[in-house]
């Protein structure tokens, strides 16, 4: 890393970053765009093609009605209108990842244009203009073996696995995206999360941006403030999670203010962000800029979903993701801070079931935010991929109301679940694990910590309670947890007054 | 009378009847391409065992009482434009050279469906470009009228198939006049049904929204049992009309044109035409006329620029369709000695692979389609496909059918138009419309040109999905012309007289 940078705040004072945001989701259909190959992630490489994918010779695509239905719905949830009659078109280039060396995309005609959406950043709104959401298929994968950093370049060979060639894809494309200011890169990284939200509440998308079913390209240029007329942009793509958004635009700004400052002009070029070092390096050249000759594809027929369908889709939206977050702080009851909290935590989808399956907001939040999240970031999976339900939270819950269990033994509880060894009340009986409720074993066990600690006693007794800490101390680690911290404390003082 | 001078519906009736096996007709024909193929070059590759194994199943079902296809047991020649698992294709093109695909296109699933025989892949014009089949990567087809002819194109290894007996049916496909114009020289039948009409899954694609599979025999009624055989919806064709296939088997018996109103465009025909073709396509007028038609003027004014819209769409596609061949996947590789990049290997192979034809289309058809041009080229000639879709409206609302020449001269010598692509692409004068517009269209023998004793060819447009009328009409001018080409059964021109000095 080499380049330049100008302070973010300087380059704030003499600059308005411009941004422009191309976000790609692979849908969720259970087959592709234009064969029946499975979508499914991780197969074993080549195993999921047909002569279809495979582009053989003679092959034809059948458009696969499910993905057409999803970017309507994507399109109708980002306020667009749905184009009454569309075509795909070829975009021509020379690949090896590309199975017809032309991509079936979408190009003058996409399925859905012209809308907005409001996101949040600091208790500001900010309206995101969107362009487009169109249709197209993904390409295959390069996997390039015998290079140091594993790109092209350097590579001694390279793999070609076709099993995602063909996936469904939706392309989301802004228009310009001004007056951002030193918010851009949050912003940036506040709308893309708001897209994940949204295309996992519509259920289109497994959105896994560390999986690549979104994928976003950053686009920003700036302009000198005040000025109106827009620079020349670059794009930065391999951004491949939230904080890398953010982080991209961040040095973008900082990079390409340091060379207008300098004199020097932007070059409209692809640039790769690399996560490990915090930088990004220059790609593809765009300044040729290529010429893909896009024409209506002649082997597929125009798509003119009736306005009939297009209402009927529109009522199975589901809540918009913005609406239902403040519906749900304001039933829920929680602070600013603390429902910021849950929304970074990605934990409002499973408090929300926790909550529906009968615990309490406080109790659900907590489970999901400390126990539950810590264990999920030691086996890096997301909260959703835990092997424990919001269900199952919520009984858990019950039984430390109920007095059956502490905290302490939840916790051993939920070890148990995430161990598969059943439901929660199974792993408390299976390990014993039930607060004591034997008064005898619990008197006996609090006569001897006031035995072994006569000062203490007599601190209680002369009326300073909060000495009372370590004598409970001492009872629970007796009995190995298994007590009401609570019954220990009634106990002792009764014993002590 | 040898069995592979009958016609398919003949040799239909005898193994139905089991008077003769599939296996005694499949041989018949495989001795035949043996004998005579050497000299006319009609196939590329012989399924030999296969199509006699087929056949031995054939004969079995039928032998145990199942109820076939109606040709059932019939062999047929498939263009090798179409994919058939297991039998190399390469569309008569070098950088195929090697591929065997792993599927089997819908056309010849629906002729192993029906029990037809596959002989083996006919030859063709590389990726079906040209008008003579000596654009393929692997030696011209020769006409059976004279050896010294061109068959037509790309169709001509279907074609010359016919001509020699050495298959009763043929498939094709016809993106500009690839079938009709060869069956035109070589004196049989060749039909382009409605474009949606047959599917084009496995038909390795030249230009997509022009490309219609079609059947070829000797007889009207041959083609249409074809036809039959072939058409229909097919859902891996998102192109495919959903929709019953006309009854065109009926037609070709009816062959009734009573009261049928015969428009002759009057833009097809004049300068530029043999005046033997003239004369037979007159009199053939003539005749219908006089069997009860009612004959009628119209005018085509766009007919004009069709050439040229074609010629800027059929590239448009062609320079898309013909990206995958980059060696990366199937067939032709060449530089790849791990000192070169992808981009250099594709760049060599399709630099090698391609012949000059393609070449030449591929590189009008990228210059139509860049941008500042587009609008201009690809844009304008859309514009044209939709003002000649138009004037077939307006010239079918006073016609049932329109005629014209299938072709403005006899076959022409082999070489004579190899350096003059201009000349070679008018062979399609009269069957490009058909194409642009998407209707049917057929070619039918009637009569050989007084001048040079060369088949010519009467072609018959019909509105989309119309492709009965086809057939009544071509069935008739059968009926009208006895014996317009010599008896069924005797050998075409210098085949015969190759035949004969044997």
């Amino acid at each position: 890393m080499t380049d330049e940078l100008m302070d973010f705040r300087e380059a704030l004072a003499k600059y308005d970053p411009v941004l422009g945001l191309e976000v790609h989701v692979e849908l969720n259909t259970n087959s592709k765009m234009f064969c029946g190959c499975s979508t499914e992630f991780g197969a074993e490489p080549n195993t999921q093609t047909c002569p279809v994918c495979l582009g053989l010779p003679g092959s034809l695509p059948v458009v696969n009605g499910k993905a057409v239905e999803s970017a309507m719905r994507i399109g109708l949830a980002l306020g667009c209108q749905i184009a009454p009659w569309c075509r795909f078109a070829r975009k021509n280039y020379f690949y090896p990842d590309m199975t017809k060396d032309f991509q079936t995309s979408q190009y003058d005609e996409p399925i859905a244009f012209d809308g907005s959406v409001t996101i949040e950043v600091d208790g500001v709104e900010y309206v995101i203009p969107i362009e487009r959401a169109h249709m197209e298929e993904d390409a295959g994968k390069l996997l390039h073996v015998g290079g140091a950093t594993g790109r092209i370049q350097g590579a001694e060979y390279s793999l070609i696995d076709y099993n995602r060639a063909g996936v469904p894809l939706i392309e989301i494309v802004t228009k310009p995206i001004r007056g951002t200011r030193e918010k851009a890169p949050e912003v940036a990284k506040a709308y893309v999360s708001f897209l994940r939200d949204m295309l996992r509440s519509l259920g289109v998308s497994d959105v896994r941006m560390e999986q690549g079913s979104l994928r976003c390209d950053a686009n920003v240029s700036l302009m000198p403030r005040g000025e109106t007329e827009l620079g020349t942009r670059t794009e930065t793509k391999n951004v491949n999670s939230l904080r890398s958004i953010s982080e991209a635009l961040r040095y973008e700004i900082q990079r390409q203010a340091a060379v207008l400052s300098s004199g020097g002009r932007i070059v409209q070029e692809t640039r790769h962000w690399h996560e490990d070092g915090g930088y990004t390096s220059p790609g593809r050249n765009k300044e040729q800029a290529e010429d893909y000759r896009y024409f209506p594809e002649p082997d597929l027929v125009p798509i003119a979903p009736s306005p009939e369908w297009v209402e009927a889709l529109r009522g199975t939206l589901p809540e918009m993701p913005s609406l239902r977050t403040k519906r749900l702080q304001a039933d829920w009851g929680f602070t600013d801070r603390e429902f910021g909290d849950i929304m970074a935590g990605s934990a409002l989808d499973v408090i929300e079931d926790t909550v529906a399956a009968g615990a309490s907001p406080a109790s659900a939040r907590k489970w999901w935010l400390t126990e539950l999240a810590r264990r999920a970031n030691e086996t890096g999976l997301e909260l959703t991929d835990l092997a424990i339900t919001p269900v199952q939270v919520a009984a858990l819950q019950k039984l430390v109301e109920a007095g059956t269990i502490n905290d302490k033994l939840a916790r051993q509880v939920i070890e148990g679940v995430l161990a598969g060894e059943g439901e929660p009340d199974e792993v408390v009986r299976s390990r014993g694990l039930a607060v004591v409720s034997d008064s005898g074993a619990l008197e006996a066990a609090v006569d001897r910590a006031i035995a072994a600690d006569p000062d203490a006693a007599q601190k209680i007794r002369d009326g300073k309670v909060q000495a009372a800490g370590a004598l409970i101390g001492a009872v629970m680690k007796e009995m190995r947890g298994q007590a009401d911290a609570a019954a220990v404390r009634a106990l002792l003082l009764e014993r002590l007054s | 009378m040898s069995l592979t001078t009958r016609s398919a519906a003949e040799l239909a009736g005898l193994l139905s009847r089991r008077e003769v096996s599939a296996e005694e007709v499949t041989a018949a024909h495989l001795d035949r391409i043996a004998a005579v193929d050497g000299d006319v070059h009609a196939f590329l590759y012989v399924d030999g065992d296969r199509a006699l194994s087929l056949a031995k199943t054939i004969d079995a079902r039928r032998a145990a009482g199942e109820k076939l296809g109606p040709l059932a047991g019939v062999p047929v020649g498939v263009k090798d434009v179409f994919t058939y698992a297991g039998a190399p294709t390469t569309c008569g093109s070098r950088i195929l050279e090697g591929w065997i695909p792993p599927y089997t296109s819908t056309i010849v699933q629906r002729l192993l469906d029906g029990g037809m025989i596959p002989l083996g892949k006919t030859n063709m014009d590389e990726f079906a470009m040209g008008s003579s089949t000596e654009n393929s990567g692997y030696g011209a087809t020769h006409n059976p009228w004279d050896l010294d002819r061109i068959p037509g194109g790309s169709g001509g290894g279907s074609a010359a198939a016919l001509a020699a007996y050495e298959a009763p049916l043929t498939v094709g496909s016809d993106t500009g006049g690839s079938i009709r114009q060869p069956a035109s020289v070589t004196g049989t039948v060749g039909i382009k049904p409605t474009y949606g009409g047959t599917s084009r899954y496995g038909l390795v694609a030249m230009a997509s929204s022009l490309d219609t599979p079609g059947p070829c025999g000797r007889t009207v009624l041959d083609a249409a049992l074809l036809h039959e055989a072939i058409a229909g919806y097919d859902a891996r064709d998102s192109t495919s009309i959903d929709a019953p296939v006309p009854d065109v088997v009926g037609a070709a018996s009816s062959a009734d044109v009573r009261g049928m109103r015969i428009g002759v465009v009057r833009e097809l025909g004049g300068e530029g035409y043999a005046p033997g073709v003239e004369q037979r396509f007159d009199e053939a007028v003539a005749l219908l006329q006089d069997a009860g038609a009612e004959v009628v003027e119209v005018s085509c004014p766009h007919f004009e620029y069709a050439l040229a819209a074609y010629y800027l769409i059929m590239p448009s596609e062609v320079s898309s369709n013909l990206a995958r061949f980059d060696a990366m996947r199937y067939g032709l590789r060449i530089g790849d000695d791990g000192t070169r990049s992808a981009e250099e290997v594709m760049a060599l192979t399709r630099g090698q692979g391609f012949g000059d034809e393609v070449k030449r289309r591929i590189i009008i058809g990228t210059y139509a389609l860049s941008s500042g041009y587009y609008d201009a080229y690809y844009g304008s000639a859309q514009k044209v496909r939709t003002l000649i879709t138009r004037d077939f409206d307006k010239a079918f609302e006073v016609a049932d059918v329109l005629v014209s020449p299938t072709t403005p001269t006899t076959a022409f010598r082999m070489g004579e138009r190899v350096d003059d692509p201009l000349s070679m692409y008018k062979a399609d004068l009269c069957t490009i419309p058909s194409n642009l517009a998407g209707n049917c269209a057929g070619s039918f023998p009637v009569g050989l040109a007084p001048e040079d004793g060369l088949p010519v060819g009467f072609q018959v447009m019909a509105p989309p999905l119309a492709d009965d009328r086809l057939y009544r009409v071509g069935a008739a001018l059968e009926r009208l012309l006895p014996n317009q080409l010599g008896a069924l059964g005797a050998l075409p021109g210098s085949l015969a007289a190759k035949e004969a000095v044997r």
